[in-house]
């Protein structure tokens, strides 16, 4: 999703027809997705950049357009489910950072929602005794107390693996939230009213960013997530990603090849977290009011199951994901009691059947390397490798 | 044909390297690591075990073994199994931490660094059981190795700077030649998974390659090859020391052992048993009786 990738060949029609050759003789798993997945790879880049921006632009009109059965009313204001799955979207890019680059199972998610939340409160509501800052300033300082409770929850508990790590970042997602109990300051269930929000004043006199209006919120929301991708797509495409990704295949092997686990496994924390704390804040100012009771363990298990439902490491899985969870309680009212057990049984369904998530794409780790692939396939088309029958997976990026 | 000379014309004199077999062109290599600097001249030791011993509890792994290897020479470390070789192996390159003596690359000593550490400073290894990153394509395997040598900062990736570009560039470039080199660039887009056993084994050691490093450490590389992919393989590691690496070989197979080094060092119960041309090590009584004394057929 770089703008600075180098330009793509134009395939040609027995290129074309080479590669469709090979999709049908491919032995993984198909599903609902791969033709799509595999349609968007043969396109070139501008007609991809065209597909993008209408994509955008769609995103952008969502809840003006109220498009009908998709709708979430009467029982929720559409531009609010449009909103919650915006914020569910980008902590699930976040937490996807941490669980589906870097393989590090985090099931304290939801401590570094709450510390953003908390930032994003504790400056700008009347509530709160302490020093006030406008709103938008506190998104960039949530993000940095978050990233600095990433690196203090990751420098002494990194040295763990798997089990062992999830069960400490379980620890820590219930000691923020007990801490938010017992501490006077953060004010538990009584909480804080009134969240800043962004300045601005509708013709009606009314602020434009209100709590009862989504629309505003969510243009903001999927603002933010946009750059995010941007940035976290730089990462992906850069020696940073291939780290994460050496030390989700092999820790040991990444080590010895000279990558410093611990300095990036600390990084992958960092990032998400700061991520969680971004929109942390985002919920925070939106919803207007936080108290102790929404950042509980149930909470953080939803932000897993959105990453692991899209398709743990890709990031166009994990705002899929991440709409999907906040949007069918939404929208299937008569459910939303039953939401935990629906998302179960799915989850369970999904790792029968397609056990990827529902968008298993790769990670690009090369900044130019779709060239570099297109080399490569035009070459053994030129001169047959001797490996007849393996799949080139460079075309299928 | 151009060989690296110095390592060409001290180390032909004994060892077989017929060097006309060699159908890789070195410069490939050279391309793809030009930075080397080394400061131990050629034929000096580059790398010193120095009374290296491992305990695990109460068990003896290894027990005050010392050998040199030599700037631009292929050493072979061999024994019969549980003699001791992949614990010596691991105890060099900071898998293990050795309950006493020393390693030293380049007259620093190896011990108490990390291993990441260790790889910057010039050792790198391939697997017995092959471990690569399985989802990453075969290029991108050479390039996490590549990284070892590059400064881009976490930041500097994120935005892109020019020196981020420039080195994912070059990576990609040095890359390409790396696997050119082992032969397996037409599969440079396929996943490491996806490969065969033998494309996996020779991608592990351009894995290794691209870290850059001056001593280059072969666990068991020609385990489950058929006699036409070693040979391949002795070529490769030929083609891999006249390029300048220095390379300790790990190896069951005596055939090949004694067809591409050009000293050996023998392990038995943890101990040096001997240490000599391949010629000596042949004809040794000691190891004969240890190791050698089998049929060739059930040694390889």
């Amino acid at each position: 999703m770089s703008t600075t990738d180098g330009p793509t060949l134009i395939p040609d029609a027995k290129a074309e027809q080479d590669a469709i050759t090979r999709e049908s003789n491919r032995t993984t798993r198909g599903g609902f997705f791969a033709p799509l997945a595999d349609r968007w790879n043969r396109l070139s880049r501008p007609q991809q950049w065209v597909f993008l921006l209408i994509v955008v632009a769609i995103a952008y009109a969502l809840p003006v357009l109220n498009p009908p059965l998709i709708t979430s009313e009467p029982g929720n204001d559409w531009p609010i489910t449009c909103l919650q799955m915006a914020i569910f979207a980008l902590v699930a890019v976040g937490l996807n950072v941490v669980v589906g680059y870097a393989g590090l199972l985090d099931l304290g998610y939801v401590a570094f929602f709450a510390v953003g939340s908390y930032t994003a409160a504790m400056f700008t509501s009347p509530d709160s005794p302490y020093l006030h800052i406008p709103y938008l300033w506190t998104l960039p300082v949530a993000m940095a107390v978050a990233m600095f409770f990433g690196v203090l929850l990751g420098v002494p508990t990194l040295r763990l693996r798997g089990d062992y790590l999830a069960i400490v970042t379980l620890g820590f997602g219930e000691i923020v939230r007990i801490l938010a109990t017992i501490i006077p300051a953060m004010k538990g269930q009584v909480g804080f009213q009134n969240v800043g929000h962004p300045p601005g004043t509708a013709a009606d006199g009314h602020p434009i960013f209100s709590n009862s209006n989504g629309t505003p919120w969510y243009w903001l929301t999927i603002t933010v997530l946009i750059v995010i991708l941007l940035l976290a797509g730089n990462l992906e495409r850069s020696r940073v990603g291939r780290a994460w990704v050496a030390i989700r295949e092999d820790e040991d092997a990444a080590e010895i090849m000279g990558v410093p686990t611990f300095k990036y496994k600390v990084w992958a924390f960092a990032i998400g977290a700061g991520i969680g704390g971004l929109s942390g804040a985002l919920s925070a100012g939106a919803t207007g009011f936080i108290n102790n009771q929404k950042f509980d363990v149930q909470t953080s298990i939803l932000f897993l199951a959105a990453v692991v439902l899209g398709g743990s490491g890709n990031k166009v899985g994990a705002i899929l994901g991440g709409a999907v969870v906040a949007y069918l309680p939404l929208r299937f009212t008569a459910i939303a009691d039953y939401k935990y057990l629906i998302f179960g049984v799915v989850l369970v369904v999904l790792m029968i059947f397609r056990a990827k998530g529902l968008l298993p794409a790769r990670q690009r780790l090369l900044a130019y390397g779709k060239v570099t692939y297109a080399r490569v396939a035009a070459r053994s088309r030129a001169e047959p490798p001797s490996t007849a029958g393996t799949k080139i997976e460079g075309t299928a990026q | 044909m151009s060989i690296s000379p110095e390592a060409g014309a001290d180390l032909t004199s004994h060892g077989p390297t017929e060097l006309a077999e060699l159908d890789i062109a070195p410069e490939v290599a050279e391309g793809a690591a030009p930075e080397r600097e080394i400061s131990v001249g050629v034929g000096d030791n580059i790398m010193e075990v120095k009374n290296l011993t491992v305990k695990f509890g109460g068990l003896v792994a290894l027990d005050d073994v010392s050998f040199n290897i030599k700037r631009g020479e292929i050493l072979g470390l061999i024994g019969p199994n549980g003699a001791g070789k992949t614990t010596c192996f691991n105890a060099m390159t900071g898998v293990y931490k050795p309950t006493s003596g020393q390693v030293l690359l380049e007259g620093e000593s190896l011990g108490g660094r990390q291993q990441h550490k260790i790889t910057r400073l010039g050792l790198a290894r391939t697997f017995q059981n092959i471990r690569l990153f399985g989802e990453m394509t075969a290029l991108e395997n050479v390039v996490v190795g590549l990284d070892a040598r590059h400064g881009t900062s976490v930041l500097g990736a994120l935005f892109r700077v020019p020196r981020h570009r420039r080195e994912e560039r070059t990576a990609i470039e040095r890359g390409m030649a790396l696997l050119e080199f082992v032969g397996i660039a037409e599969n440079a887009a396929v996943l490491s998974r996806n490969l065969s056993y033998g494309h996996q084994r020779r991608l592990e050691i351009a894995r290794a390659l691209a870290t850059d490093p001056k001593v280059l450490c072969l666990d068991e590389p020609a385990a489950g090859f058929n006699p036409a992919e070693k040979e391949e393989l002795m070529t490769l590691i030929r083609a891999i020391r006249s390029d300048g690496y220095t390379v300790l070989l790990i190896e069951h197979d005596m055939k090949l052992v004694m067809g591409v080094t050009d000293r050996i060092v023998v392990l038995e119960f943890g101990k040096k048993l001997a240490d000599g041309l391949p010629a000596e090590i042949r004809n040794d009584p000691r190891v004969v009786a240890a190791y050698l004394g089998e049929p060739e057929d059930d040694a390889a």
